[in-house]
């Protein structure tokens, strides 16, 4: 916008300065948003005083207007930085108080539904399964309502073995039908071999029945875990290193020990110790450092194993010449309570939802 | 087996220095589990002495009882004692007792000893007396628990040892004893001699066996006897007169009766435990005067009965063994002897008895009788049947030397020693068994150590076991043999290859999903036990011909109160809720994961001979001789859902949060679960769906049932009110769900969004208009999801409104309005259609 009579005065330098100085003087003074609003408003909007120096630009003579176009220029980049950094820093402000504001408790409670567990047995069976599966087992199972033939015959228990007896066994009614709760989980050991094809190695866990008596070391219903090889050249040796490698898995950089026992299905036969996993036997003969887990013993017994006995491959039509096998057994209620010190066998089958909730997660 | 390591010593002589410590050691390495040592009469200190009851006077107390005021001589060094002046020659001691005479020879505690259990004997006043020590019975110094009356001595030893002498080392104290866990194939270890056997290999001394002596051949020299049963394959036995039966047992013989845990009874009988003991061989003493003609074995005639030793008439079977002689039965073989023939103080001619009895028949027996007895445990364990002679000899023999008897020339024999099964092995057998280096030689003196005849033929073995190692049959007992005395470490540890396997199976992987899932739904997982009473499945209040009532009895129930199997999950569950209850824990979620059984029709299971694989038919024979026993999934929810929280208020759990266990199950399963109204037993039939799912043939498959339970199922038992439950068949919803599907296409296309709601009649299934809409939207409608359910003046009485949002997309361009109007009008005509349904305007 030129007017008639171009001015050919330059603009004054120092006016120009004066306002940007103005505007810098405001903008700084702005503590809120909306305040910078009217400070761009009244310094960099279109009616603001360097708005009005630019417009009078065209007006000057020629030769004049390169220099007046910089000094403005400049002037007003000068406020708009000024501007731009203010808005900026007063936003990341504003932000602040407003995210101070907007603080939570964070320790209230968060849950929107109650608290699920597992059984710790189940949660145990799993994790020994595991164990198996990874070696390239496979895990079978079988009914808990067993057979006698399969229960006790099969498996070269004598038809005067002690534990066939009432006092020992539930028997379905009439017994003459020779129907009966498995005592232990071995019966699904002779269906694995009465249904698959050799070499075979699985485990079996499950329910076992005994007519035990109901107390805090004794349940009429409890869980085993069995585990079954039967291959070409099976030895001892093989059944040592696979118990080694599971008490190593479960419990960590300890050993285990056989002593010579007795089962009806294994030859040799023994029972399977464990190195005690709190103490390593550190607490054996040192009164001052006891150790509950193990009772200071060193030791803790784990079950039972041995070599399959060929009497029983042989009820299973395995040529005994060619195969040999073993066998191992364990009581998953017993592993759970030496493990995670449960006192009393009763609180694993009544029901009690606290003792589920006891073991979650890595405690279980 | 309690083995007192003092007897274990005298009949063998192990290395010098060789602790208690390191024979239970040893014994626990070659199977032998020493449970314990216990200490026997190691808890006495000071003095407690011989002394001689001389005197006593009887004062009855105005407590009603009556205390013996005696003087005890306790010899001169321990007669000396300030308290009693009067008392010269003696102390003067106040007892309570009354087995005792004027003459015997008791224990006397003297001031300052200490008793077990830190009961310190000092001078004090008593019954208006100064009670200058104490006169001892078993229990009190910790050498048993006979606590009838005070010990007396046997009057020659006491007199031997002297007044004031060491009672305590007298009476075998302080002594060691081990308990031993002996499994049932070393029944020979039963026996002290056994033991001693073991410890002397063990050790590797040499082991002289007291009871070698050979069993003769057949001769009916001392008591007649005849045997008329297979289960008695030896019956020895040897006559003993003049017997002076009311002699006293010495103490060291009563110290180790107590030691191993029996009492004394009267000398001859003490003899006989005692040789039992020793020997492992059972005996049993008849009075000779009482036995009428021969003694015969038999098996026992219909109705006869017979009262044995514990005063008990008994019913005897047919499969009973007794023995018996022209009055009837006067024993039950291998278990108890009978009363009429007992031995008493009255006794001066003695049979002694030393038989072989089958296994199996005395386990029979005495349990059918719930008589377990020291004999009973040989026996059913198995005896070494080459020892009665030599058991009755030193039977005999002591008989002579303790009561005076006179052992009559001549013994009976009947029968002979069983000839035990020759075996031949490939001696690297042991080695290849066991993973282990031992060489055919180390074979050869390991067994023969045992005292197994070996003979070696080239790489074979040929063995005959020894009498008493009856547990010697198969190759593989011989491999054990080895590996016991070794020792297992000699095992060299090897992982086996199993053969590349492929994880768990379908079902197996399913399961373990489920249960997860529904723990992580918040529900507790529990355990229970699987007996039900018939009164509980009544309560369940379900018709005659559910499943639930297909009952399987137990023979021997732990309770007779719940002799059945459990035909559901859900009585197990509401005893646990039950329990929460009773601990205040009100709020509940919890759901169980198990077999039930369901009876059917089937005859006895099959019973195979297991010297060979039994036949297909067999072995199917065996499945379809049991009960149905699928695996079920139920929950039951209580309480509240969600307590109240800062949020919000309390959510109660309601019949949602059971038909949640189930759609989480299928959903799990990627099982698509259909529900539909149903009155199903024990559910409220308002409250209650019919659970379904869809199989890979598209058929409904009835899984079960979810909802809040029947209030009077609730009431009958004990249930918080309006408790939810739900039941289902696991194994069936695995089995129904997809084994596999494909990816959907991911559409890019645009979303295009609407939403209708339809007025319906009030008892219209919201499940089936939902399922309405899906079916007539067709393809292009994505998915369909209730967001309201509207009641009230607004839609009329007897209507609801369901307001639905439904998603529209096509697959492979963007919908245009007019197509997604069309799908919108499909979904809603075929509501229209089916349920009468109105569109609601809005």
């Amino acid at each position: 916008m030129s007017g008639p009579d171009s001015p050919s005065e330059p603009l004054d330098a120092a006016q120009v300065e004066s306002m940007v100085e103005a505007a810098l003087r405001a903008i700084a003074a702005a503590t809120d948003s909306a305040q910078l609003k009217q400070v761009r408003a009244e310094h960099a909007a279109d009616r603001s005083p360097l708005a009005l120096a630019n417009r009078q630009i065209g007006a000057l003579a020629p030769q004049l207007r390169k220099e007046a176009g910089k000094l403005i220029g400049t002037a007003r980049s000068r406020v708009n930085e000024a501007l731009t950094a203010k808005a900026a820093q007063l936003a990341q402000v504003e932000l602040d108080a407003k995210l101070q504001a907007e603080s939570v408790d964070v320790t209230l409670p968060v849950r929107e539904h109650p608290v699920g567990a597992v059984h710790p047995l189940t949660a145990l069976i799993n994790q020994m399964c595991d164990v198996f599966v990874a070696m390239g087992w496979e895990v079978a199972e079988g009914p808990e309502l067993e057979a006698e033939w399969l229960n006790f015959d099969a498996l070269n228990f004598t038809p005067e073995h002690p534990a066939r007896f009432m006092s020992d066994t539930l028997f379905v009614d009439p017994p003459s039908d020779h129907k009966l709760m498995r005592t232990q989980t071995s019966p699904v050991q002779m269906r694995t071999l009465l249904s698959h094809e050799l070499p075979v190695y699985v485990v079996s866990p499950g329910k076992v029945f005994r007519a035990d008596e109901y107390d805090a070391t004794h349940l009429p219903v409890f869980h085993q875990l069995e585990g079954l090889a039967v291959d070409k050249g099976i030895t001892m040796g093989h059944l040592k290193a696979t118990l080694d490698h599971l008490a190593v898995a479960m419990f960590g950089d300890i050993r285990t020990r056989l002593r010579p026992h007795y089962f009806p299905f294994t030859e040799p036969s023994a029972e399977i110790d464990l190195q005690c996993f709190v103490c390593h036997g550190d607490s054996v003969g040192n009164p001052e450092r006891p150790c509950r887990t193990c009772k200071s013993e060193g030791w803790i017994e784990w079950g039972g194993c041995g070599v399959v006995n060929p009497r029983v491959l042989e009820a299973a039509g395995v040529d005994t010449e060619v195969y040999s096998g073993f066998a191992f057994g364990m009581g998953v209620d017993r592993t759970v309570m030496f493990r995670n010190n449960a006192p009393d066998l009763r609180d694993f089958v009544e029901g009690d939802v606290r003792f589920s909730r006891s073991l979650q997660g890595g405690a279980r | 087996m309690k083995a007192p390591m003092s007897w274990l010593r005298e009949l063998v002589e192990l290395p010098h220095g060789v602790t208690t410590a390191q024979v239970a050691d040893a014994f626990t390495r070659t199977g032998l589990q020493v449970e314990h040592v216990e200490a026997f009469g190691d808890q006495v200190r000071g003095p407690v002495v011989v002394g001689r009851v001389m005197s006593f006077v009887e004062e009855a107390q105005r407590n009603g009882k009556t205390i013996r005021w005696c003087r005890v001589d306790c010899g001169a060094e321990h007669n000396l004692s300030s308290h009693n002046p009067d008392i010269t020659g003696a102390r003067g001691i106040v007892c309570g007792a009354a087995n005792f005479d004027a003459g015997d020879y008791v224990v006397v505690a003297l001031p300052p000893a200490v008793l077990p259990g830190d009961f310190a004997i000092s001078a004090r006043k008593t019954y208006g007396h100064i009670s200058d020590g104490m006169i001892c019975a078993e229990d009190e110094l910790g050498l048993g628990a006979d606590h009838e009356g005070i010990l007396v001595l046997p009057p020659g030893e006491a007199a031997r040892a002297g007044l004031g002498s060491d009672a305590m080392a007298l009476l075998g104290a302080p002594d060691e004893v081990l308990d031993i866990d002996v499994t049932p194939d070393m029944g020979y270890c039963l026996s002290m001699r056994g033991l001693a056997r073991e410890a002397a290999q063990a050790f590797d001394v040499p082991y002289n066996d007291l009871y070698s002596r050979q069993v003769p051949p057949p001769c009916q020299d001392a008591y007649r006897v005849r045997v008329e049963s297979d289960d008695c394959p030896l019956f020895v036995n040897l006559l003993i007169r003049d017997v002076d039966s009311t002699a006293p047992t010495p103490s060291w013989m009563r110290h180790r009766l107590a030691a191993s845990g029996m009492r004394s009874i009267n000398l001859p009988v003490d003899i006989t435990n005692y040789v039992m003991l020793e020997s492992g061989q059972p005996l049993h003493a008849y009075d000779e005067d009482k036995l009428l003609g021969p003694i015969v074995v038999r098996k026992a005639a219909p109705g006869e009965t017979l009262t044995t030793l514990d005063g008990v008439r008994r019913e005897l079977r047919a499969e009973d063994l007794v023995i018996a002689d022209d009055s009837g039965p006067i024993g039950l073989a291998g278990v108890m002897g009978g009363e009429t023939t007992e031995v008493t103080e009255a006794t001066t001619s003695i049979v002694i008895e030393a038989a072989h009895f089958a296994p199996g028949t005395t386990g029979r027996s005495y349990r059918h009788h719930k008589l377990p007895s020291e004999a009973s445990k040989r026996f059913e364990r198995d005896v070494d049947p080459g020892v009665p002679c030599a058991a009755a000899r030193m039977a005999a023999r002591l008989l002579a030397e303790l009561a005076g008897g006179q052992i009559a020339d001549g013994a009976t024999v009947a029968g002979a020693v069983p000839i035990a099964p020759s075996q031949v092995i490939d001696a690297n057998l042991p080695a290849r068994i066991l993973g282990a280096r031992v060489d055919a030689s180390r074979v050869a003196a390991v067994l023969t150590a045992s005292g197994v005849n070996v003979t070696k033929r080239g790489d074979r073995l040929h063995l005959v076991p020894p009498s008493w190692r009856t547990d010697l049959v198969d190759p593989y007992d011989y491999v054990e043999e080895i590996g016991r005395k070794l020792g297992l470490d000699v095992i060299e540890p090897q992982l086996p290859r199993a053969l590349p396997g492929s994880g768990l199976n379908r079902e197996q992987r399913a399961r373990r999903a489920v249960v997860e899932a529904v723990a992580q739904a918040g529900f507790v997982e529990v355990i229970t036990l699987p007996f039900v009473g018939a009164d509980e499945i009544e309560r369940l209040g379900v018709p005659q011909d559910c499943e639930l009532r297909r009952l399987v009895r137990l023979a021997n129930p732990l309770a007779d109160t719940q002799p059945f199997l459990r035909t559901s999950l859900l009585p197990g569950l509401f005893a646990a809720a039950s329990r929460n209850s009773s601990r205040s824990q009100d709020d509940l979620a919890l759901f169980e994961q198990g077999s039930v059984f369901w009876a059917r029709q089937a005859g006895a299971a099959p019973m195979p001979p297991v010297s060979h694989r039994p036949g297909a038919e067999q072995i199917a024979a065996l499945d379809e001789s049991l009960p149905d026993q699928p695996r079920m999934l139920a929950a039951l929810v209580s309480g509240q859902w969600l307590a109240a929280s800062w949020r919000g208020p309390a959510v109660a759990a309601d019949w949602t949060h059971a038909v949640l266990v189930a759609q989480t199950a299928a959903e799990t399963l990627g099982a698509e679960l259909v529900r539909s109204a149903a009155a199903i037993a024990p559910w409220h039939p308002g409250r209650c769906a019919r659970l379904s799912v869809r199989d890979a043939q598209g058929e409904l498959v009835h899984i079960g049932a979810a909802g809040e339970l029947h209030p009077t199922v609730i009431e009958a038992f004990g249930l918080a009110p309006r408790t939810c439950a739900v039941e289902l068949d696991l194994d069936l919803l695995i089995d129904s769900a997809p084994r596999s599907g494909e990816v959907v296409a991911l559409s890019p296309f645009p979303l295009t969004k609407e939403d209708v709601a339809l007025i319906v009649d009030a008892d219209v299934a919201a499940g089936e208009v939902e399922q309405t809409l899906v079916a007539g939207g067709g393809t292009l409608l994505e998915s369909v999801s209730l967001f309201d359910v509207y009641t009230g003046p607004q839609v009329g009485q007897g209507k609801k409104s369901l307001a639905y949002n439904l998603r529209m997309r096509h697959p492979e361009r963007t919908l245009t309005g007019a197509e997604a109007t069309q799908v919108r009008d499909a979904a809603v005509s075929a509501v229209e259609e089916r349920f009468g349904a109105v569109l609601r305007q809005a």
